[in-house]
C-alpha cells in the first residue's frame, strides 16, 4: 500500500500539469474571443475625420466654412467628482444630464474616453479649459461644424446633420460610421462625395489609464485623411442676399440664372432661415421647430414648388406655331371673349400683339390649331395625337420633368399627356374643348420657378439652354464640375423665331409691367398669374436683361400676391438692376417691394 | 572522502539546468511585463524590476554557494533552531516590520527586508523531516499526527496574524508530504469529497436539485446494498449531513470577509463584476487567451505592457508568458516545473534516510502547491491568492526562500553517498 505512494504523488503531479495545459489550450487555442477583447482594451482606432470642403460664392467670397466646436470627453476610471454643484455650474448642465452622460459613458466603457457633454460652444470652451486641470478623466475633443459667414442662401446650401439608420444602411463601400456627419440637402448632399474628403484612421495603442503608447505596428495599417474639395458655387452672394431682402416676410422664390451658361446667380426660397442655426448643438432644436412651421422655411420652393405657368406659357405655345408654321408673326386672330375671357385691348391682333396684351382668344385659336391638325378624322383621336405631339415639344423647353439640377429633391411639374385625359375622362371621350385651358398655361400644367427661370434663359438665348446648376468650379477647376452642366440643349426652335418674342417680351413690359421698366437698360418680360383656388393668385414675372445681350435671366414668384405685374415685376426688375449695374436707382420701388402690400 | 567538500560530480545537474532555465526565463519576463516601448531601458537598467531581479538572481547564486560547500549535516543538525529562529522572526514582525495595505509581511532595514513567511516554509519543511525522521514516527497514530500538525500549524497561526492567508495556505501543501510518509489515506479521500461537494454546491444555482440528487444517490446505495437498519441510519445520516453542509455553504461564505466572498464567486461566474472584482481574473485571461497558439512574440504583448493586468511581474507574472509566447511557451514552462517535480520525486525516493526524504517531500508540496495555485488563479481555476510562482516571480524574498528551499535539498541529495542508511 505504501508504495504505490510515490506514483500516487506522481500522478497528481502530471494530473495538475495536464490540466493547466488544457484549460490553457482552451482559452488560448481554442476560444479566440480573448484575442478580440485584448484589441478591444489595447487598440484604440480613431478616426481621424477630414475638413469638409469650404463654398465659396461666384466671385470667391466665402460662403461656408468649418467652426470648431468641442466635446467633453469623459473617461469614467479617472473622473471623480466632489462638488457637483460647482460642476454643474460651470459646465452649464443640469445633475441629470450629467449623471446621464456619466452612466451612458461607463456603460460604454470604463477606460475608453465617451462625450460627457457634447458641442460645447466657443465662448463655453474659453470659460472652462483652465479649470479643466481640475477634474482628471476629463478632456476637450474638437471636431467642426459648418458655419456661415453671411447667414444666406439656407436652401441651395444645404445643411449637414447625423447620418440616420436607413443611410447607414445604404452605405455599401462602408464609409459612414454612426454618429458621422452627412450632407442632408442642398449642395451639401448633391455633392456629399466631393465635399467630405476621405476620412483617415490611426490604430494607436492605450494602456489601461487609456494613455496614448504609440502607433500600433509602427503604423502600418494607418491611413491618412484627405480634406474634402472646396466648392466655388455660382451663386453671387451680393445679388442672393439681396433678393432675401426683397423676399424678406414674403412667401415666394426667386431664381436667377445666367442664360449663356445656366449658372444659378441667386436661388432665394421664401420664408428662409439662418443656415447657422441648423448647425452644432442647436441642430436638433432648430430643425424641429422649422419643420413644424406652418408657413415651411424648410419646403425648398423653387425646386419643389409647383405652380400652373399662366400667361407666361404663351410665349411657349408662340413659339411652337412659329416652328411647325402654324403660326406667322401676321396671323391675326379676334378677341373672342366669348371663348376665354381677356383684357381690354384693340382686335383683332397679331402675334406681336397677341404676346403684348397677352390675349387668351388668341391663344385659344391658335392653340386649337397646334392640336387638331386634322391627322385623324375622328376628332378625340385627333386631339389625342395633337396633344401628344405638342406635348413632346413642350418637354424641349425643360418642362414637366426635373431639370437635373445639383439639389436633392427637384420636383417635374407635369405637362400633361393623354393618358391624363383618358384617366380622368375615358378613352376618346375628351378633345379640343376639355383641354383648351392649357393654351393660356392654365389647367392641368404644372411648373417650378427653377423651370421658368430656364424658360426666360432660352428665350434670352434664342432657343437653348445649359441644365441649371450650383457648381461653377470644383476644388478650383471649372472643368471638374459634371459633364451634363456644360452639355447645351436645343429646344428645337429655331434662332430667327425668337426675335419676334424678345421685341414683343420688351414692349410687353411698358403694357403689363411698367413698374419693371428702367430707363436705361432693356428688359425683356412677361407676366404671369398662377390661379390659386386657395386664396389670392401668384404672382409671377420672368424676365432677362439687357435684352441684347442678356447676362441675367430671372423668374419671380410672390405667392398670394396678385397680379404678376406688380410683386413678381418690381423684385425682378430690382434684382436685374442690382446685378448688371451693381447699385439701386429706384428706392422707391425698392420701398414699394419691401413694404409688401401688392394688394389693393 | 571529507564530508564538507562539495560533491560536484553528485549534484544532480537535471534539477539545476531546469532551476536556472525557470530562473532565465522568469527574468526575461519581468523584463517584458515592464518593459514600456516609450521608455526603452535596458533589461540591466536598475530602476527596473529586470535590473533589481537580476541582483537578486546574483545573490542567490551566492546563496547557492554558500548551501553547496556547507556541511550537508549542519542543516539537519540545526533544522529546529532555524525554525525557532523564522518563529520567532514571525512573532516581532507585527511589531517591528512595515506596513503595506494593512499587512504587516517584511522586516529588515532601510531597503533591505526580508519576509520571514516566506523563509518559514523550507525552515518549517526542515523541522517537520527533523521530527518525523525517527523510525518510530507513525504517522497512522494520532500522538504522532499531533506532533506533526503542532510543527506545521504554529507558522501558520502566526502567519495568519500578519494577516497573510495565501502564504499559510502554503504550508498545508505539507499535507502531501504527510500522504507519502503514511498519513491515512481516507483522510484524504474526505477532503477530496469536501471539496467535490463544496464545488457542486457552489457551482449550481439551485440547491434543491443538489439535494433531489443526493438523495437520489443515497437512495440508491440503500436499495442496491445490504438493506440492514444500521447501514440505512448511517447513510441516511449521511446524505442529510451533505445537504445540511451544502445548505449551510451560503451561510459560512457569507461570513467570510467580503472581498474573499467575492473572489469565490468570480471563480464562477467570471462576468459577475468585470470591471471590479473580476478586473483581475478577466484581465489575466484576456491576457493569456489572445497569446494564441504561437503568442505575440517577446516583447510585443498589449496587455501586460499597458498595465491591463495588475501585478504583473509578481504574482501575475505567467500571464506576461501566456500573452508573448503562446500555448507553446505555456507548455515549456509547465514542462519544466512539471519535470522538476517529476526529478524531485525521484531524488526523494533514492535517499538513503528519512530525514533527507521527508525534507525532499516538503521542496516537491511547497513547490507543486505555488506552481499549481498561481497558474490556476490567472487563468481563473482558482480565486485569487497572492502566490508567486516559484523562481519566476519578481521578488528577492520569494527567489531566495525558493532557492533556499531547493538547494538545501539538492546538496543533501548530493552527499547522500556519505550519509549512514538510516532508512528503516
Amino acid at each position: 500500500m505504501k508504495d504505490q505512494r510515490p506514483t500516487v504523488i506522481l500522478f497528481v503531479i502530471f494530473f495538475v500539469g495536464a490540466i493547466l495545459l488544457i484549460k490553457l489550450f482552451m482559452i488560448q487555442v481554442v476560444d479566440d474571443s480573448f484575442m478580440k477583447r485584448a484589441e478591444n482594451n489595447a487598440i484604440q482606432r480613431v478616426v481621424d475625420h477630414p475638413y469638409r470642403g469650404l463654398v465659396y460664392d461666384r466671385h470667391g467670397k466665402l460662403m461656408v466654412f468649418n467652426n470648431p466646436i468641442f466635446d467633453l470627453m469623459v473617461v469614467p476610471r479617472e473622473f471623480t467628482l466632489t462638488d457637483t454643484v460647482r460642476f454643474c455650474t460651470l459646465f452649464n448642465v443640469s445633475k441629470e444630464e450629467l449623471i446621464e452622460g456619466y452612466n451612458a459613458a461607463k456603460n460604454y466603457s470604463r477606460v475608453k474616453p465617451s462625450p460627457l457633454i457634447k458641442q460645447i460652444s466657443n465662448a463655453d470652451f474659453a470659460r472652462i479649459q483652465d479649470f479643466l486641470v481640475d477634474y482628471p478623466g476629463l478632456f476637450i475633443m474638437t471636431r467642426s461644424v459648418r458655419a456661415y459667414p453671411t447667414p444666406t442662401a439656407a436652401h441651395a446650401l444645404g445643411y449637414i446633420g447625423e447620418i440616420s439608420a436607413t443611410q447607414l444602411e445604404r452605405d455599401s463601400v462602408g464609409y459612414y460610421e454612426q454618429g458621422d456627419y452627412v450632407g442632408l440637402s442642398g449642395l451639401e448632399k448633391y455633392y456629399e462625395e466631393e465635399l467630405r474628403g476621405n476620412k483617415g484612421v490611426k490604430y494607436k495603442m492605450v494602456n489601461v489609464r487609456g494613455v496614448d503608447k504609440g502607433p500600433f505596428k509602427e503604423g502600418e495599417y494607418d491611413t491618412i485623411s484627405a480634406a474634402g474639395k472646396n466648392i466655388t458655387s455660382t451663386i453671387d452672394l451680393e445679388l442672393q442676399r439681396y433678393g432675401e431682402l426683397l423676399m424678406n416676410g414674403k412667401t415666394g422664390s426667386v431664381v436667377a440664372i445666367e442664360p449663356k451658361t445656366g449658372e444659378i446667380l441667386a436661388m432665394i426660397s421664401a420664408p428662409f432661415y439662418d443656415p447657422n442655426q441648423l448647425t452644432g448643438a442647436a441642430f436638433g432644436k432648430t430643425f424641429q421647430k422649422l419643420n413644424v412651421d406652418a408657413s415651411k422655411p424648410l419646403f425648398n420652393r423653387p425646386i419643389m414648388a409647383t405652380y400652373p405657368p399662366g400667361s407666361i406659357f404663351k410665349i411657349v405655345q408662340s413659339l411652337i406655331g412659329l416652328q411647325e408654321g402654324i403660326l406667322k408673326p401676321e396671323t391675326t386672330f379676334s378677341c373672342n371673349r366669348s371663348l376665354v375671357a381677356c383684357h381690354n385691348h384693340p382686335s383683332p391682333v397679331d402675334l406681336f400683339g397677341a404676346i403684348r396684351n397677352s390675349c387668351n382668344p388668341y391663344y385659344h385659336q391658335a392653340f386649337r390649331q397646334i392640336i387638331n391638325r386634322e391627322v385623324s378624322s375622328n376628332t378625340f383621336k385627333d386631339t389625342e395625337l395633337g396633344l401628344n405631339a405638342w406635348r413632346e415639344k413642350v418637354l424641349k423647353f425643360g418642362l414637366g420633368s426635373p431639370l437635373g439640377v445639383d439639389m436633392s429633391g427637384e420636383k417635374g411639374g407635369d405637362i400633361p399627356s393623354s393618358t391624363l385625359y383618358d384617366r380622368i375622362y375615358g378613352s376618346g371621350r375628351w378633345k379640343y374643348s376639355t383641354i383648351y385651358s392649357l393654351s393660356i398655361g392654365q389647367g392641368e400644367m404644372q411648373v417650378t420657378p427653377l423651370q421658368m427661370a430656364n424658360l426666360a434663359a432660352i428665350f434670352a438665348n434664342k432657343g437653348y439652354y445649359y441644365t441649371p446648376h450650383l457648381i461653377k468650379e470644383l476644388d478650383g477647376d471649372p472643368k471638374k464640375i459634371p459633364a451634363k452642366f456644360q452639355q447645351r440643349h436645343d429646344v428645337g426652335v429655331d434662332a430667327r423665331h425668337f426675335n419676334l418674342i424678345q421685341d414683343a417680351m420688351a414692349e410687353a413690359l411698358y403694357g403689363t409691367a411698367n413698374r419693371a421698366v428702367i430707363e436705361d437698360l432693356v428688359i425683356a418680360g412677361k407676366t404671369g398669374t398662377a390661379q390659386n383656388p386657395h386664396g389670392e393668385d401668384h404672382s409671377v414675372f420672368i424676365a432677362f436683361a439687357p435684352k441684347e445681350d442678356p447676362k441675367i435671366a430671372i423668374a419671380v414668384y410672390v405667392e398670394n400676391a396678385g397680379w404678376g405685374g406688380r410683386a413678381a415685376a418690381s423684385t425682378a426688375s430690382l434684382m436685374i438692376e442690382k446685378y448688371i449695374k451693381g447699385k439701386i436707382t429706384r428706392p422707391e420701388l425698392q420701398e414699394y417691394v419691401l413694404a409688401g402690400n401688392f394688394i389693393y | 572522502m571529507n564530508s564538507t567538500e562539495v560533491h560536484i560530480n553528485r549534484v544532480d545537474w537535471i534539477a539545476v539546468s531546469i532551476y536556472f532555465a525557470l530562473v532565465i526565463i522568469g527574468w526575461f519576463n519581468i523584463y517584458a511585463a515592464v518593459y514600456d516601448s516609450q521608455v526603452e531601458k535596458s533589461i540591466f537598467d536598475l530602476s527596473i524590476n529586470s535590473g533589481k531581479q537580476l541582483v537578486w538572481i546574483g545573490t542567490a547564486i551566492a546563496l547557492i554557494t554558500l548551501i553547496m560547500v556547507a556541511d550537508a549535516r549542519f542543516f539537519e543538525n540545526l533544522s529546529l533552531v532555524i525554525y525557532f529562529l523564522f518563529l520567532g522572526l514571525l512573532i516581532v514582525t507585527p511589531f517591528f516590520g512595515k506596513e503595506v495595505n494593512g499587512q504587516i509581511l517584511s522586516i529588515g532595514v532601510g531597503d533591505f527586508r526580508i519576509q520571514p513567511g516566506e523563509f518559514a516554509k523550507f525552515a518549517t519543511a526542515l523541522a517537520l523531516a527533523k521530527v518525523m525522521e525517527r523510525p518510530t514516527f507513525d504517522l497512522s497514530k494520532r500522538n504522532y499526527q499531533a506532533i506533526a500538525f503542532a510543527v506545521l500549524l504554529i507558522p501558520v497561526i502566526l502567519i495568519l496574524l500578519q494577516p497573510d492567508t495565501g502564504t499559510a495556505m502554503v504550508y498545508f501543501s505539507f499535507l502531501l508530504m504527510f500522504y507519502r510518509e503514511g498519513f491515512p489515506q481516507r483522510y484524504y479521500l474526505l477532503v477530496l469529497g469536501v471539496i467535490s461537494i463544496t464545488l457542486l454546491g457552489l457551482w449550481v444555482e439551485n440547491n434543491l436539485y443538489l439535494a433531489f440528487f443526493i438523495l437520489l444517490v443515497v437512495g440508491a446505495l440503500i436499495y442496491l446494498g445490504k438493506r440492514n437498519w444500521q447501514r440505512i441510519l448511517a447513510f441516511s445520516l449521511i446524505g442529510i449531513g451533505i445537504i445540511a453542509y451544502i445548505y449551510s455553504l451560503d451561510f459560512v461564505i457569507s461570513k467570510l470577509p467580503l472581498h474573499q466572498q467575492n473572489r469565490i464567486m468570480v471563480l464562477f461566474n467570471p462576468d459577475l463584476d468585470p470591471l471590479g472584482v473580476g478586473w483581475n481574473i478577466t484581465q489575466s485571461k484576456i491576457a493569456i487567451g489572445s497569446g494564441g497558439l504561437f503568442g505575440k512574440g517577446y516583447l510585443e504583448g498589449t496587455q501586460t505592457k499597458f498595465d491591463f493586468v495588475p501585478e504583473q511581474d509578481t504574482d501575475f507574472i505567467f500571464c506576461t508568458l501566456g500573452e508573448e509566447f503562446g500555448w507553446l511557451g505555456s507548455l515549456v514552462v509547465i514542462g519544466l516545473f512539471v519535470g522538476l517535480l517529476y526529478r524531485l520525486v525521484i531524488m526523494a525516493e533514492r535517499q538513503k534516510t528519512r530525514f533527507t526524504r521527508i525534507y525532499g517531500y516538503g521542496v516537491i508540496s511547497i513547490l507543486l502547491f505555488h506552481f499549481m495555485i498561481n497558474i490556476a488563479m490567472t487563468i481563473g481555476l482558482f480565486p485569487v491568492v497572492g502566490i508567486p510562482l516559484p523562481f519566476f516571480s519578481y521578488g528577492g524574498s520569494s527567489l531566495w526562500s525558493f532557492t533556499v528551499l531547493l538547494f538545501i535539498f539538492i546538496k543533501m541529495d548530493s552527499s547522500r553517498a556519505t550519509q549512514l542508511g538510516r532508512l528503516n
